[in-house]
């Protein structure tokens, strides 16, 4: 398909268009920040951001998301029975997600869809999402995506990607996911060479403005256990507060933890994020924690998003370089010094 | 206050040096701006890794709890009150402290300051007495530090620290005749029902991190009430009512021991002033029992005693 090009108000538009056939996902302002919200009338799109403080990934694997339900009800011939709970499953469209968190859901899809486990309900969410990219113009400073396999026009994940030009989006479609959504969308007309020229000259331009650097290739090589005993671990580990903020924040974090609700005779299943710098993450029901102490958390994080992540699917590191936590991380504890401490080793 | 930089490293240097503590706490300088990061040295020779600056929003009592060597420390007046109600809960003692008092003037509100640039990327402050300048691509601002303080500074009563043993500068002047809970005033005016949405609203994009409760000082039990699990006090979804349980439960357990130091807000992700919670306990507190938290240690908190002589009717 050609390159299009769309006024930012026929694009608004169009994505009112879509609104009847599929479920479109956009920035919205909340507060002082940006976060995905389904498009409605009161949450309009606004595309005037550097990324969302929440990153995508809640789109397909919800904070907190029903299983199954049940009933304990004995006179009931489905008593104890689980029955898979009802979930929306028609076509979603996340619009203006940055090159990292598309990047990002890649890196959780290896650890939910493979040869070993299929995760039907993320695979559900992958199946019914087409991703509609937002090139950065102006990476934040704290965006090392350049040095995890992305940049801020990476492509990798994405159906779709705008290029922001000023009062036009340049859109290109990347993907036979993306032409089907584009196919469906009213306005906008083909781009010409020029557009073309100004994109390809936003995109380098963009690369050249990325001014954080850090080296993520050089832990492949590195002995697991030398890794784990680094003598840094404690000194990386004094500020932390064991919070959720970091796993949180990140859009390659995926795990979660299953609980049941109660309520009378009928029950629930969920899955619910959970996070391993807290202790109860790994609280064994004997009473015994592996990962008692601050220090083995902290480095649970770190080891496992830069080596054995990188160890057992030998992509890379399992960052995208988005600098959420960077920038808020209550304690300023910084993934790229612990790189740099990794690397030293 | 950046001036106190070099006079803190001077003495965590010495005190290393000549062994009057094993290791020393304060800050350092962060990697992003207005972000300094909670730092522990114990060899005299990274004492130049301190700072100090009006961008010091974690609480350092966090650090100590519990632990059993000699420990210098530095303390605002708040930090202050939270060691000393940490001395008075038994989390720490006194003759384990060596307390360097910092004179405060407050801390800025990182939020107000991104506000005041039109939430565009700030690369670089710089702070030069009672003004910030703000740098980032193509702007640069100064700010009057007065008009952007974080609102729990902006309403504290005692900036000079309590307890100390050796003071950084001289005092600095009390802030006086403000109403300390104008909040508070504002919500007790509303009906029930008007309490209600305005908590549920405020809670609204919570996602549990808990980063409010584990910044707090006051939250040391071994197992939080959240995280019991026989029995489970409460939900793990992000159901508003669970989320809900989590707040007032978090505020009433700092009940008369909260210092209004501010830390809780500072941290959230979401941006939630959770402080709209313990301030009407601190405002009862004070009402009830003329009480402020960690002003005082020869005294027991109102919480935690009985008297039979008690001069209030509600508990005879
Ligand atoms: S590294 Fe920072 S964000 Fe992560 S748990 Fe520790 S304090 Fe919280
Ligand atoms: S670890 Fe930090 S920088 Fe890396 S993807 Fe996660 S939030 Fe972003
Ligand atoms: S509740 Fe908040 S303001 Fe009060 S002592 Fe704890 S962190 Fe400080
Ligand atoms: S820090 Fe904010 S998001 Fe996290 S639990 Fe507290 S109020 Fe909720």
């Amino acid at each position: 398909m050609d390159d299009k090009i769309f006024s930012k108000e026929e694009w608004e538009k169009a994505l009112e268009g879509l609104k009847d056939s599929h479920r479109i996902f956009v920035p919205v302002k909340e507060g002082d920040y940006h976060t995905f919200a389904r498009l409605s009338e009161e949450n309009r799109p606004d595309f005037d951001f550097q990324n969302t403080r929440l990153s995508p990934k809640s789109l397909i694997l919800p904070q907190s998301e029903r299983m199954f339900d049940y009933s304990l009800d004995e006179k009931s011939e489905e008593a104890h029975i689980l029955k898979e709970a009802t979930k929306e499953s028609s076509p979603q469209v996340i619009v203006g997600l940055r090159p990292c968190d598309a990047l990002a859901i890649q890196l959780v899809n290896i650890n939910f869809d493979n040869p070993e486990y299929r995760d039907p309900w993320w695979v559900r969410g992958i199946e019914s999402t087409t991703s509609v990219g937002l090139g950065c113009n102006e990476p934040c400073a704290t965006c090392f995506c350049s040095s995890t396999g992305g940049g801020p026009f990476n492509e990798k994940g994405l159906d779709v990607l705008l290029y922001d030009l000023g009062d036009n989006f340049f859109v290109r479609s990347l993907s036979p996911k993306g032409e089907s959504l584009l196919e469906k969308v009213q306005g906008g007309k083909s781009a010409d060479g020029s557009a073309k020229e100004e994109a390809e000259k936003l995109s380098a331009s963009a690369l050249e403005k990325i001014t954080s650097k850090v080296p993520t290739d050089q832990l492949r090589g590195k002995n697991v256990n030398a890794l784990f005993d680094a003598p840094f671990w404690d000194e990386v580990a004094f500020s932390c507060i064991n919070c959720g903020t970091c796993t949180y924040l990140c859009p390659t974090c995926w795990c979660f933890d299953i609980q049941d609700e109660v309520l009378g005779k009928e029950g629930d299943r969920l899955r619910n994020w959970d996070s391993c710098m807290f202790p109860l993450f790994t609280y064994h029901g004997s009473g015994h924690n592996p990962r008692e102490k601050k220090v083995q958390r902290v480095r649970q994080r770190f080891m496992h998003k830069l080596k054995y992540y990188v160890d057992k699917y030998e992509t890379g590191v399992a960052c995208v370089g988005c600098g959420r936590c960077v920038q808020h991380c209550p304690v300023n504890i910084d993934i790229r010094e612990v790189f740099e401490l990794a690397n030293g080793l | 206050m950046l001036e106190y930089t070099d006079k803190i490293r001077g003495i965590a240097r010495k005190l290393l040096e000549e062994g009057t503590v094993d290791v020393f706490i304060g800050y350092k300088k962060g990697s992003v701006p207005m972000m300094n990061e909670p730092l522990l040295i114990n060899d005299p020779g990274k004492a130049d890794l301190l700072y100090w600056d009006s961008h010091c929003g974690l609480n350092l009592c966090n650090y100590i709890t519990k632990r059993t060597d000699r420990i210098g420390i530095v303390a605002n007046g708040c930090n202050s009150r939270n060691i000393v109600t940490h001395i008075i809960e038994n989390q720490i003692k006194r003759e384990q402290l060596y307390i360097v008092g910092i004179p405060c003037t407050g801390m800025f509100d990182h939020r107000a300051v991104q506000r005041a640039v039109e939430g565009k990327e700030i690369s670089e402050v710089r702070e030069d007495g009672t003004t910030l300048t703000v740098m980032g691509n193509g702007f640069e601002k100064t700010l009057e530090k007065g008009d952007y303080l974080r609102s729990n500074c902006a309403l504290c009563l005692h900036r000079n620290p309590v307890e100390q043993d050796e003071m950084i500068a001289d005092k600095v002047e009390e802030q006086k005749g403000m109403d300390p809970f104008p909040e508070v005033g504002e919500i007790e005016k509303k009906s029930d029902q008007e309490k209600w949405e305005f908590f549920t609203e405020l809670i609204s994009p919570c996602i549990r991190c808990y980063a409010c409760r584990n910044a707090c000082p006051l939250c040391y039990c071994p197992t939080c009430f959240v995280d019991e699990a026989q029995p489970q006090w409460v939900g793990k979804s992000i159901d508003p009512t669970d989320t809900m349980t989590f707040h007032f439960l978090r505020a009433y357990h700092c009940a008369g021991r909260c210092t209004d130091c501010g830390a809780c807000e500072r941290v959230c992700p979401v941006d939630i002033p959770v402080r709209q919670f313990t301030s009407k306990l601190n405002k009862d507190a004070f009402e009830f029992f003329e009480w402020e938290a960690g002003i005082r240690s020869d005294q027991r908190p109102p919480l935690d005693v009985y008297k039979i002589d008690d001069y209030n009717d509600f508990i005879r």
